[in-house]
Protein backbone atom coordinates (compact mmCIF):
# COMPACT_ATOMS: atom_id res chain seq x y z
CA UNK A 1 0.00 0.00 0.00
CA UNK A 2 1.40 3.42 -0.91
CA UNK A 3 2.02 6.02 1.76
CA UNK A 4 -0.69 8.44 0.59
CA UNK A 5 -3.42 5.77 0.71
CA UNK A 6 -2.10 4.54 4.05
CA UNK A 7 -1.97 8.03 5.59
CA UNK A 8 -5.40 9.11 4.41
CA UNK A 9 -6.95 5.79 5.47
CA UNK A 10 -5.39 6.12 8.93
CA UNK A 11 -6.64 9.70 9.22
CA UNK A 12 -10.19 8.88 8.17
CA UNK A 13 -10.61 5.50 9.86
CA UNK A 14 -8.36 6.24 12.84
CA UNK A 15 -9.62 9.68 13.76
CA UNK A 16 -13.16 8.90 12.61
CA UNK A 17 -13.12 5.67 14.58
CA UNK A 18 -11.81 7.45 17.68
CA UNK A 19 -14.49 10.14 17.54
CA UNK A 20 -17.22 7.59 16.84
CA UNK A 21 -16.08 5.29 19.66
CA UNK A 22 -15.88 8.12 22.19
CA UNK A 23 -19.23 9.49 21.04
CA UNK A 24 -20.86 6.08 21.53
CA UNK A 25 -19.17 5.82 24.93
CA UNK A 26 -20.48 9.26 25.91
CA UNK A 27 -24.02 8.26 24.89
CA UNK A 28 -23.84 5.00 26.83
CA UNK A 29 -22.49 6.76 29.91
CA UNK A 30 -25.17 9.45 29.64
CA UNK A 31 -27.78 6.67 29.45
CA UNK A 32 -26.29 4.87 32.46
CA UNK A 33 -26.18 8.14 34.39
CA UNK A 34 -29.93 8.55 33.81
CA UNK A 35 -30.66 4.90 34.53
CA UNK A 36 -28.78 4.97 37.82
CA UNK A 37 -29.06 8.52 39.16
CA UNK A 38 -27.37 9.49 42.41
CA UNK A 39 -29.90 9.07 45.21
CA UNK A 40 -29.71 11.34 48.24
CA UNK A 41 -28.64 9.49 51.37
CA UNK A 42 -31.51 8.39 53.57
CA UNK A 43 -31.62 10.17 56.88
CA UNK A 44 -31.58 7.91 59.87
CA UNK A 45 -34.72 8.02 61.93
CA UNK B 1 55.68 -10.62 33.54
CA UNK B 2 56.01 -6.94 32.61
CA UNK B 3 53.97 -7.63 29.49
CA UNK B 4 51.25 -9.28 31.51
CA UNK B 5 51.12 -6.28 33.86
CA UNK B 6 50.95 -3.87 30.92
CA UNK B 7 48.20 -5.93 29.31
CA UNK B 8 46.35 -6.01 32.60
CA UNK B 9 46.62 -2.25 32.98
CA UNK B 10 45.54 -1.69 29.39
CA UNK B 11 42.27 -3.40 30.33
CA UNK B 12 41.68 -0.52 32.73
CA UNK B 13 42.10 2.24 30.14
CA UNK B 14 40.41 0.64 27.15
CA UNK B 15 37.07 2.19 28.16
CA UNK B 16 38.58 5.68 27.88
CA UNK B 17 40.11 4.80 24.51
CA UNK B 18 36.78 3.55 23.18
CA UNK B 19 35.01 6.65 24.45
CA UNK B 20 37.49 8.81 22.55
CA UNK B 21 36.99 6.66 19.45
CA UNK B 22 33.19 6.95 19.33
CA UNK B 23 32.13 10.53 20.03
CA UNK B 24 28.46 9.52 19.92
CA UNK B 25 28.80 7.73 23.26
CA UNK B 26 30.28 10.87 24.76
CA UNK B 27 27.35 12.92 23.45
CA UNK B 28 24.89 10.43 24.91
CA UNK B 29 26.62 10.60 28.28
CA UNK B 30 25.96 14.34 28.19
CA UNK B 31 22.34 13.68 27.17
CA UNK B 32 22.06 11.33 30.16
CA UNK B 33 23.33 14.07 32.45
CA UNK B 34 20.88 16.57 30.92
CA UNK B 35 17.98 14.17 31.55
CA UNK B 36 19.13 13.70 35.14
CA UNK B 37 19.43 17.48 35.52
CA UNK B 38 15.91 18.01 34.18
CA UNK B 39 14.53 15.35 36.48
CA UNK B 40 16.42 16.26 39.65
CA UNK B 41 16.83 20.04 39.42
CA UNK B 42 13.87 21.05 37.25
CA UNK B 43 11.40 18.45 38.56
CA UNK B 44 10.39 17.44 35.00
CA UNK B 45 8.83 13.96 35.28
CA UNK B 46 11.61 12.91 37.72
CA UNK B 47 10.16 9.44 38.25
CA UNK B 48 10.97 8.67 34.65
CA UNK B 49 13.74 11.01 33.63
CA UNK B 50 16.01 9.90 36.48
CA UNK B 51 16.01 6.18 35.56
CA UNK B 52 16.02 7.04 31.84
CA UNK B 53 19.00 9.36 32.30
CA UNK B 54 20.88 6.80 34.36
CA UNK B 55 20.07 3.99 31.92
CA UNK B 56 21.37 6.23 29.13
CA UNK B 57 24.63 6.75 31.00
CA UNK B 58 24.99 3.03 31.77
CA UNK B 59 24.56 1.92 28.20
CA UNK B 60 26.90 4.51 26.73
CA UNK B 61 29.90 3.63 28.86
CA UNK B 62 31.98 1.70 26.32
CA UNK B 63 32.32 -2.07 26.65
CA UNK B 64 29.59 -2.31 29.27
CA UNK B 65 27.45 -5.33 28.78
CA UNK B 66 24.23 -4.12 30.38
CA UNK B 67 22.31 -4.52 27.11
CA UNK B 68 24.28 -7.55 25.93
CA UNK B 69 22.62 -10.93 25.60
CA UNK B 70 22.78 -11.62 29.34
CA UNK B 71 23.07 -8.03 30.52
CA UNK B 72 20.84 -7.17 33.45
CA UNK B 73 18.93 -4.44 31.60
CA UNK B 74 18.50 -6.74 28.58
CA UNK B 75 16.91 -9.30 30.87
CA UNK B 76 14.50 -6.67 32.20
CA UNK B 77 13.89 -5.38 28.65
CA UNK B 78 13.04 -8.84 27.35
CA UNK B 79 10.76 -9.49 30.31
CA UNK B 80 8.82 -6.25 30.26
CA UNK B 81 9.28 -4.19 27.11
CA UNK B 82 9.58 -6.84 24.43
CA UNK B 83 6.52 -8.53 25.91
CA UNK B 84 4.69 -5.13 26.22
CA UNK B 85 4.02 -5.99 29.87
CA UNK B 86 5.40 -2.87 31.59
CA UNK B 87 3.14 -0.26 29.92
CA UNK B 88 0.15 -2.43 30.77
CA UNK B 89 1.16 -2.70 34.43
CA UNK B 90 1.55 1.08 34.50
CA UNK B 91 -1.93 1.38 33.03
CA UNK B 92 -3.44 -0.62 35.90
CA UNK B 93 -1.86 1.92 38.24
CA UNK B 94 -3.13 4.87 36.19
CA UNK B 95 -6.64 3.41 36.23
CA UNK B 96 -6.41 2.96 40.00
CA UNK B 97 -5.28 6.56 40.45
CA UNK B 98 -7.69 8.31 38.07
CA UNK B 99 -11.08 9.62 39.09
CA UNK B 100 -13.31 9.53 36.04
CA UNK B 101 -16.13 11.22 37.99
CA UNK B 102 -15.81 14.60 36.19
CA UNK B 103 -16.13 13.03 32.75
CA UNK B 104 -19.05 10.89 33.92
CA UNK B 105 -20.76 14.01 35.26
CA UNK B 106 -20.50 15.52 31.77
CA UNK B 107 -20.19 12.70 29.22
CA UNK B 108 -20.04 15.22 26.35
CA UNK B 109 -16.47 15.99 27.43
CA UNK B 110 -15.52 12.59 26.00
CA UNK B 111 -15.63 14.37 22.64
CA UNK B 112 -13.04 16.90 23.79
CA UNK B 113 -10.88 13.89 24.59
CA UNK B 114 -11.34 12.81 20.99
CA UNK B 115 -10.45 16.22 19.56
CA UNK B 116 -7.23 16.16 21.54
CA UNK B 117 -6.06 13.12 19.57
CA UNK B 118 -6.04 14.77 16.13
CA UNK B 119 -2.34 15.44 16.53
CA UNK B 120 -1.62 11.70 16.40
CA UNK B 121 -3.01 11.27 12.93
CA UNK B 122 -1.79 14.58 11.50
CA UNK B 123 1.73 13.84 12.76
CA UNK B 124 1.51 10.37 11.25
CA UNK B 125 0.88 12.06 7.89
CA UNK B 126 3.84 14.40 8.44
CA UNK B 127 6.12 11.49 9.33
CA UNK B 128 5.08 9.65 6.18
CA UNK B 129 5.76 12.78 4.13
CA UNK B 130 9.24 12.95 5.66
CA UNK B 131 10.00 9.44 4.47
CA UNK B 132 9.49 7.29 7.55
CA UNK B 133 8.22 3.74 7.09
CA UNK B 134 4.50 3.25 7.71
CA UNK B 135 4.82 1.54 11.11
CA UNK B 136 7.54 4.00 12.13
CA UNK B 137 5.14 6.83 11.28
CA UNK B 138 2.46 5.20 13.45
CA UNK B 139 4.91 5.05 16.37
CA UNK B 140 5.93 8.68 15.89
CA UNK B 141 2.33 9.83 15.56
CA UNK B 142 1.45 8.17 18.85
CA UNK B 143 3.62 10.73 20.68
CA UNK B 144 0.59 12.95 20.07
CA UNK B 145 -1.38 10.75 22.45
CA UNK B 146 0.59 12.63 25.11
CA UNK B 147 0.58 9.36 26.98
CA UNK B 148 3.90 7.68 27.77
CA UNK B 149 2.74 4.09 28.34
CA UNK B 150 0.63 4.13 25.15
CA UNK B 151 3.58 5.46 23.15
CA UNK B 152 5.85 2.78 24.60
CA UNK B 153 3.31 0.02 23.99
CA UNK B 154 2.81 0.93 20.32
CA UNK B 155 6.47 1.69 19.59
CA UNK B 156 7.85 -1.43 21.25
CA UNK B 157 5.42 -3.40 19.08
CA UNK B 158 6.08 -1.76 15.71
CA UNK B 159 9.31 0.22 15.77
CA UNK B 160 11.43 -0.91 18.76
CA UNK B 161 14.49 0.81 17.27
CA UNK B 162 12.70 4.15 17.80
CA UNK B 163 11.68 3.38 21.38
CA UNK B 164 14.26 5.67 23.01
CA UNK B 165 13.47 8.71 20.87
CA UNK B 166 9.69 8.26 21.01
CA UNK B 167 9.62 7.67 24.78
CA UNK B 168 11.88 10.58 25.58
CA UNK B 169 9.81 12.84 23.30
CA UNK B 170 6.53 11.64 24.84
CA UNK B 171 7.61 12.13 28.45
CA UNK B 172 9.55 15.33 27.87
CA UNK B 173 6.72 17.07 26.07
CA UNK B 174 4.21 15.82 28.63
CA UNK B 175 6.20 17.61 31.30
CA UNK B 176 6.41 20.70 29.08
CA UNK B 177 2.63 20.97 28.63
CA UNK B 178 2.45 24.03 30.95
CA UNK B 179 4.93 25.79 28.67
CA UNK B 180 3.71 24.54 25.28
CA UNK B 181 -0.05 25.00 25.68
CA UNK B 182 -0.70 28.54 27.01
CA UNK B 183 0.69 30.48 23.99
CA UNK B 184 -1.38 28.33 21.61
CA UNK B 185 -4.49 28.78 23.76
CA UNK B 186 -4.03 32.55 23.72
CA UNK B 187 -3.33 32.64 20.00
CA UNK B 188 -6.50 30.77 19.09
CA UNK B 189 -8.99 32.45 21.42
CA UNK B 190 -10.27 35.98 21.85
CA UNK B 191 -10.15 37.77 25.20
CA UNK B 192 -13.94 37.55 25.37
CA UNK B 193 -13.82 33.77 24.90
CA UNK B 194 -11.15 33.31 27.55
CA UNK B 195 -13.24 35.28 30.04
CA UNK B 196 -16.33 33.06 29.75
CA UNK B 197 -17.45 31.86 33.17
CA UNK B 198 -18.93 28.38 33.23
CA UNK B 199 -21.51 27.06 35.63
CA UNK B 200 -20.17 24.50 38.08
CA UNK B 201 -20.78 20.84 37.31
CA UNK B 202 -23.65 20.02 39.64
CA UNK B 203 -24.65 16.52 38.53
CA UNK B 204 -23.44 13.93 41.01
CA UNK B 205 -22.56 10.48 39.71
CA UNK B 206 -23.95 7.40 41.40
CA UNK B 207 -21.75 4.59 42.67
CA UNK B 208 -23.48 2.17 40.28
CA UNK B 209 -22.57 4.34 37.28
CA UNK B 210 -18.97 4.58 38.46
CA UNK B 211 -18.84 0.80 38.81
CA UNK B 212 -20.45 0.13 35.44
CA UNK B 213 -18.19 2.64 33.65
CA UNK B 214 -15.03 0.48 33.47
CA UNK B 215 -17.03 -2.62 32.53
CA UNK B 216 -19.02 -0.89 29.80
CA UNK B 217 -15.97 0.88 28.37
CA UNK B 218 -13.96 -2.36 28.32
CA UNK B 219 -16.67 -4.33 26.54
CA UNK B 220 -17.59 -1.53 24.14
CA UNK B 221 -13.98 -0.60 23.40
CA UNK B 222 -13.03 -4.26 23.08
CA UNK B 223 -15.80 -4.89 20.58
CA UNK B 224 -14.90 -1.87 18.46
CA UNK B 225 -11.11 -2.13 18.70
CA UNK B 226 -10.12 -5.58 19.98
CA UNK B 227 -6.46 -5.08 19.12
CA UNK B 228 -6.21 -2.35 21.72
CA UNK B 229 -8.06 -4.22 24.45
CA UNK B 230 -4.92 -4.78 26.57
CA UNK B 231 -4.53 -0.99 26.84
CA UNK B 232 -8.15 -0.25 27.57
CA UNK B 233 -8.69 -3.35 29.70
CA UNK B 234 -5.81 -2.69 32.07
CA UNK B 235 -6.69 0.96 32.73
CA UNK B 236 -10.30 -0.06 33.33
CA UNK B 237 -9.28 -2.94 35.61
CA UNK B 238 -7.39 -0.45 37.77
CA UNK B 239 -10.41 1.85 37.82
CA UNK B 240 -12.84 -0.94 38.67
CA UNK B 241 -10.66 -1.93 41.63
CA UNK B 242 -10.60 1.68 42.81
CA UNK B 243 -14.34 2.25 42.44
CA UNK B 244 -15.36 -1.09 43.91
CA UNK B 245 -13.64 -0.19 47.16
CA UNK B 246 -13.41 -3.85 48.15
CA UNK B 247 -9.85 -4.54 47.05
CA UNK B 248 -8.07 -1.61 48.59
CA UNK B 249 -4.89 -3.67 49.04
CA UNK B 250 -4.75 -4.42 45.32
CA UNK B 251 -5.62 -0.83 44.44
CA UNK B 252 -2.88 0.52 46.67
CA UNK B 253 -0.39 -2.03 45.35
CA UNK B 254 -1.28 -1.09 41.76
CA UNK B 255 -0.89 2.64 42.28
CA UNK B 256 2.18 2.35 44.51
CA UNK B 257 4.42 -0.72 44.59
CA UNK B 258 3.60 -2.17 41.16
CA UNK B 259 3.57 1.21 39.41
CA UNK B 260 6.79 2.28 41.14
CA UNK B 261 8.76 -0.88 40.38
CA UNK B 262 7.51 -0.93 36.81
CA UNK B 263 8.34 2.75 36.34
CA UNK B 264 11.89 2.13 37.54
CA UNK B 265 12.40 -0.82 35.19
CA UNK B 266 10.64 0.95 32.32
CA UNK B 267 12.78 4.06 32.66
CA UNK B 268 15.97 2.07 32.92
CA UNK B 269 15.12 0.06 29.79
CA UNK B 270 14.17 3.15 27.79
CA UNK B 271 17.41 4.83 28.78
CA UNK B 272 19.30 1.71 27.78
CA UNK B 273 17.88 1.91 24.25
CA UNK B 274 19.58 5.28 23.84
CA UNK B 275 22.95 3.93 22.79
CA UNK B 276 24.99 6.52 20.90
CA UNK B 277 25.35 4.66 17.60
CA UNK B 278 21.58 4.26 17.33
CA UNK B 279 20.44 7.53 18.91
CA UNK B 280 22.76 10.25 17.60
CA UNK B 281 21.16 10.55 14.18
CA UNK B 282 19.24 13.18 12.26
CA UNK B 283 16.24 10.84 12.50
CA UNK B 284 16.11 11.31 16.29
CA UNK B 285 16.07 15.07 15.95
CA UNK B 286 13.24 14.82 13.41
CA UNK B 287 11.27 12.56 15.78
CA UNK B 288 11.71 15.05 18.62
CA UNK B 289 10.49 17.87 16.34
CA UNK B 290 7.53 15.80 15.13
CA UNK B 291 6.64 14.98 18.75
CA UNK B 292 6.57 18.68 19.56
CA UNK B 293 4.38 19.36 16.53
CA UNK B 294 2.06 16.51 17.57
CA UNK B 295 1.37 18.03 20.97
CA UNK B 296 0.92 21.50 19.47
CA UNK B 297 -1.58 20.06 16.97
CA UNK B 298 -3.46 18.28 19.77
CA UNK B 299 -3.82 21.61 21.56
CA UNK B 300 -4.83 23.46 18.39
CA UNK B 301 -7.51 20.88 17.53
CA UNK B 302 -8.73 20.72 21.13
CA UNK B 303 -9.14 24.49 21.39
CA UNK B 304 -10.80 24.64 17.95
CA UNK B 305 -13.24 21.96 19.07
CA UNK B 306 -13.82 24.01 22.21
CA UNK B 307 -14.70 26.96 19.98
CA UNK B 308 -17.21 24.79 18.15
CA UNK B 309 -18.75 23.82 21.48
CA UNK B 310 -18.93 27.49 22.42
CA UNK B 311 -20.98 28.14 19.28
CA UNK B 312 -23.13 25.04 19.86
CA UNK B 313 -23.90 26.10 23.44
CA UNK B 314 -24.69 29.69 22.51
CA UNK B 315 -21.52 31.13 24.05
CA UNK B 316 -21.72 29.29 27.38
CA UNK B 317 -18.65 27.11 26.83
CA UNK B 318 -15.13 28.39 27.44
CA UNK B 319 -13.00 27.11 24.53
CA UNK B 320 -9.87 27.02 26.70
CA UNK B 321 -11.24 23.76 28.13
CA UNK B 322 -10.60 22.11 24.76
CA UNK B 323 -6.87 22.25 25.48
CA UNK B 324 -7.40 19.81 28.36
CA UNK B 325 -8.57 17.08 25.99
CA UNK B 326 -5.11 15.53 25.95
CA UNK B 327 -3.88 12.72 28.13
CA UNK B 328 -1.43 14.63 30.34
CA UNK B 329 -3.53 14.17 33.47
CA UNK B 330 -4.11 16.32 35.52
CA UNK B 331 -1.48 18.74 34.23
CA UNK B 332 -3.47 19.93 31.21
CA UNK B 333 -6.53 20.60 33.38
CA UNK B 334 -4.43 22.71 35.76
CA UNK B 335 -3.04 24.69 32.81
CA UNK B 336 -6.60 25.48 31.67
CA UNK B 337 -7.64 26.53 35.17
CA UNK B 338 -4.58 28.77 35.53
CA UNK B 339 -5.06 30.35 32.12
CA UNK B 340 -8.80 30.88 32.64
CA UNK B 341 -8.39 32.50 36.05
CA UNK B 342 -5.66 34.73 34.65
CA UNK B 343 -8.20 36.37 32.34
CA UNK B 344 -11.18 36.29 34.67
CA UNK B 345 -10.74 35.98 38.41
CA UNK B 346 -14.33 34.67 38.74
CA UNK B 347 -13.67 31.88 36.28
CA UNK B 348 -13.29 28.41 37.81
CA UNK B 349 -12.72 25.93 34.99
CA UNK B 350 -10.94 23.17 36.88
CA UNK B 351 -13.79 20.66 37.18
CA UNK B 352 -14.81 21.10 33.54
CA UNK B 353 -11.19 20.81 32.47
CA UNK B 354 -10.75 17.68 34.63
CA UNK B 355 -13.66 16.14 32.73
CA UNK B 356 -12.02 16.94 29.40
CA UNK B 357 -8.67 15.73 30.72
CA UNK B 358 -10.11 12.41 31.94
CA UNK B 359 -11.79 12.17 28.54
CA UNK B 360 -8.37 12.76 26.99
CA UNK B 361 -6.96 9.92 29.07
CA UNK B 362 -9.57 7.55 27.67
CA UNK B 363 -9.31 9.24 24.26
CA UNK B 364 -5.60 8.54 23.89
CA UNK B 365 -6.06 4.87 24.74
CA UNK B 366 -9.07 4.58 22.43
CA UNK B 367 -7.13 6.32 19.62
CA UNK B 368 -4.28 3.84 19.98
CA UNK B 369 -6.70 0.92 20.17
CA UNK B 370 -8.57 2.11 17.09
CA UNK B 371 -5.27 2.65 15.28
CA UNK B 372 -4.15 -0.92 16.01
CA UNK B 373 -7.46 -2.35 14.83
CA UNK B 374 -7.42 -0.24 11.65
CA UNK B 375 -3.86 -1.45 10.96
CA UNK B 376 -5.00 -5.05 11.48
CA UNK B 377 -8.01 -4.42 9.28
CA UNK B 378 -5.73 -3.17 6.50
CA UNK B 379 -3.59 -6.27 6.90
CA UNK B 380 -0.49 -4.27 7.88
CA UNK B 381 -0.18 -6.02 11.24
CA UNK B 382 -1.31 -9.58 12.05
Amino acid sequence: MDNVTFGITMLICGMGGTILTLWIMSLVMRFLGRLFPEKPEKKEA
Amino acid sequence: MAEAVINGLSGLVIGFQMLAMDWRNAIMLIVGFVLLYLGIKKDCEPLLLVPIGFGCILVNIPLTDVMGEDGFIRVIYNAGIATELFPLLIFIGIGAMTDFGPVLAQPSTFLLGAAGQFGIFLTLLLALALGFEQLEAVSIGIIGACDGPTAIYVTSKFAPHLLGAVSVAAYSYMSLVPIIQPPIMRLLTTKKEREIVMKPVARPVSKTTKLLFPLVITILGGLIAPKGLPLLGTIMLGNLMKESGVVSRLTKASENEIANVTTLFLGLCIGATMVGSAFVRAETLIILCLGFIAICLDTVCGVCFGKLMRVATGGKFNPLIGAAGISAFPMAARVVQKEGSKWNKKSYLLMHAMGANAGGQIGSVVAAAVMLSVLAGMGIIP
